[in-house]
């Protein structure tokens, strides 16, 4: 069985913990005691329903303001697929939460409440979408119910998507109408809908197909961080020493001609091991044990790869970036990058121009970066730096910036090239 | 690739960072099936290298002799370290105020010999094997989970984690709760369980005990931890353990799941959470773990 994991992108007024809540239901992946729980807590209301988003939202604090504030992980499994769904909050206050949720997902649900239709909301959610790189977009139409189900409007929020995506870097969109109080074309078809003849949300997040992450396919460059050296140093192993990591793009096999990043160093793969076995070939998301043919000079922060296909190597970096600090970037500013398994100091050398969530509008001359902010920026790093752009090689083309006082993680960095 | 290799490699991925980043790691082990499944998955990602950190058990005197006979041999089989703390030196040491009464149990007094060895051993990281799927407010909570010196999780204050990147950089006396198998599921770690035939206690599976009726849970007599009153029922029935904690607050199961695959069937089949089935100090309140993990806990 394969792993589908999502992140559901709105607000409460979306209708997003009911969603959420709809789909554990629906597909009976809530408990009973888990259910019984709810239903004390909403012991009182007027209305006498189960509100669902109380099964979402964990924090006393969230609870107290009816809203989501952090990530939360959900598991389910139907017999066709398991899902990690990702329940990040969608004001913009939390843009990073949403940000630190997207950068694992495959898909992203994007939420519109029918009665609203495309808001700033909306495109803020896809374009954070779009810059992650999550290959498979649905847009839930939800609320359905209190326009009266009425194609001509959900038709008219399909028009409006389409024009939004043209600018936007999102490969594949999906459309489905639906209510999530209700459950209609949630998990089950909807009876007041006829004219809609698409696949339920389930049904879609069943089938729809995986790309393992997009560095995965077997066609991209084998990238593989070195995360730790296995050296046991006894008599009968005096000479075993392996690199452990996990592979995160690509294919190795025995015999390969690897390069060592950032020294520029070469050598073959002579083993791969995995918990004792020797295989010929391994591949993403495997970790494994490498063996080389010769004596090289690696440690952990080294970057493996096929010499058949080299990233780029640089110390300047252009790149987009999530600011994730309450306190202010500055241009000058030093940091810690974290690519892969690497670290090396930065100074943010340019902001070259903030990007505007809601318009998509560049803005130029800006010194500063204020929390949740979006920017291309220009960072020259103490070290040289080996990535990929992000777009082509996700694992290999995030990175983060720590602070160096407060070892915070205040910057998410999607690559873009060289400067 | 199978979900189950998934999670394994993600989980291997996350304890080799643990052994990359930190300098005194430290992995919690209790003898329960998700540390269990914790230490197997440390041999796939170190052997034939010896691990990087001790196994640490914080032993609240209250425990299953089988859980602690198994802890110390499957310590033995593998030859890797194990120290164990006691909550109870804790208490004469620290003139500690043992909880009394009728539900009394020692699992709070964990967390002050857990920090109490954290300042011993200088530990800057400890491995767990909390899962998110297990309680809503670990739901929230970030893979390497970043603590104060007193050992309390702020959730207002968590580091954004994307991607693979797992940022251990930590201020003296700072330490980090990592978290491999997070995104894992009771489910699913029964399914590996079976599927690398690893050992289990006793415990886990179908047997005849002596138990009394409390409050509509089924507790263990054993080791006289819980003292029977006059309105308990004492019976023996034929149950299984579905979580395996300290006696005071771990109820047992009705159960004849004698093997693996009768287990399995059982859990795909409830209609009950684990921790609600299983454990007492969850049902406190509807924040219990939130103030627990607030208060150092794991």
């Amino acid at each position: 069985m394969d792993l589908l994991r999502f992140i559901t992108c709105g607000s409460v007024d979306d209708g997003k913990s009911t969603l959420i809540g709809r789909l554990l239901y629906d597909s009976k992946s809530i408990l009973a005691d888990q259910l019984e729980a709810i239903e004390r807590a909403t012991k009182g209301r007027d209305d006498g329903t189960v509100d669902l988003a109380l099964l979402t939202d964990g924090l006393r604090s969230e609870r107290e303001q009816g809203i989501t504030i952090d990530v939360a992980y959900r598991y389910f499994q139907t017999p066709k697929r398991k899902f990690i769904i990702v329940d990040a909050p969608g004001h913009i206050q939390y843009t990073r939460n949403m940000v630190t949720g997207a950068s694992n997902c495959q898909l992203a649900i994007v939420l519109i409440d029918a009665r609203q239709g495309v808001v700033e909301q909306t495109r803020r959610h896809s374009l954070i979408a779009s810059l992650l790189g999550i290959p498979h977009i649905v847009v839930a139409v939800n609320k359905m119910d209190l326009v009266g189900h009425s194609q001509n409007v959900f038709s008219d929020i399909c028009i409006q998507y389409a024009e939004l995506a043209r600018n936007l870097n999102v490969s594949q969109v999906t459309y489905i109408p639906i209510s999530a109080l209700n459950g209609d074309n949630v998990v089950d078809r909807s009876t007041a809908m006829p004219w809609y003849d698409g696949p339920t949300l389930l049904e879609h997040l069943e089938t729809i197909e995986v790309d393992e992450v997009i560095s995965a396919d077997a066609g991209a460059a084998g990238r593989f961080p070195v995360q730790y050296v296995i050296r046991p140093q006894t008599s009968e192993l005096h000479d075993y020493r392996g690199y452990a990591g996990k592979i995160t793009s690509g294919l190795f096999r025995t015999g390969d001609s690897i390069t060592v990043l950032p020294s520029g160093e070469t050598s073959t793969i002579d083993a791969i091991e995995i918990a004792g076995q020797h295989l010929t070939e391994a591949m993403a998301p495997q970790s494994v044990v490498l063996h080389l043919a010769t004596d090289v000079d690696i440690s952990r922060g080294d970057l493996l790869v096929r010499s058949d296909g080299l990233p780029l190597t640089s110390q300047t970096v252009e790149a987009m970036l999530c600011w994730m600090d309450t306190k202010e970037l500055r241009v000058g500013s030093k940091y810690v990058l974290q690519v892969g398994t690497a670290r090396t100091r930065c100074s943010v050398r340019e902001i070259v121009h903030q990007l505007n969530v809601n318009t998509y509008e560049k803005i130029e001359g800006v010194e500063s970066l204020a929390l949740n902010d979006l920017a291309r920026v220009v960072l020259r790093t103490a070290q040289p730096v080996s990535f990929d752009p992000y777009q082509q090689n996700r694992a290999t083309g995030g990175a983060i910036l720590i602070d160096e006082t407060s070892n915070v993680t205040v910057g998410a960095l999607m690559l873009v090239g060289e400067a | 690739m199978d979900y189950l290799d998934q999670l394994e490699s993600e989980a291997i991925h996350i304890l080799r960072e643990v052994a990359g980043q930190f300098e005194r790691p430290a992995l919690l082990f209790s003898g329960g099936k998700d540390s269990i499944t914790l230490v197997h998955l440390a041999l796939k990602a170190f052997r034939p290298g010896k691990f990087p950190f001790p196994l640490l058990h914080i032993d609240t005197g209250h425990n299953f002799q089988e859980a602690l006979d198994f802890r110390d041999e499957l310590a033995n089989r593998i030859g890797e370290r194990l120290i164990v703390r006691y909550v109870e030196d804790t208490i004469r040491t620290k003139k500690l105020k043992e909880p009394t009464g009728r539900n009394a149990t020692r699992n709070g007094l964990q967390t002050f010999t857990l920090l109490d060895a954290i300042e011993e051993f200088e530990f800057d990281a400890c491995i767990g094997g909390a899962r998110r799927d297990e309680e809503k407010a670990r739901a929230k909570e970030r893979v390497f989970s970043v603590r104060d010196e007193f050992g309390s999780w702020d959730p207002k204050r968590q580091r954004p984690e994307l991607w693979n990147l797992y940022n251990g950089r930590i201020h003296k006396g700072e330490n980090v709760r990592v978290f491999p198998i997070s995104n894992w599921t009771e489910l699913d770690v029964w399914n590996y369980i079976q599927r690398e035939n690893i050992a289990l206690p006793s415990l886990y599976f179908a047997h005849e005990r002596e138990l009394l009726v409390r409050d509509g849970k089924l507790m263990a007599t054993a080791g006289g931890v819980i003292k029977p009153e006059a309105d308990d029922q004492l019976v023996t029935r034929t149950v299984r353990f579905r979580t395996v904690g300290d006696i005071s607050c771990t109820a047992a199961s009705e159960s004849d799941a004698g093997t693996l695959d009768a287990v399995i069937a059982e859990i795909q089949a409830t209609r009950i959470s684990e921790r609600g089935e299983t454990r007492m100090d969850d049902q406190l309140s509807e924040a219990a773990m939130e103030d627990r993990k607030k208060g150092g806990y794991f």
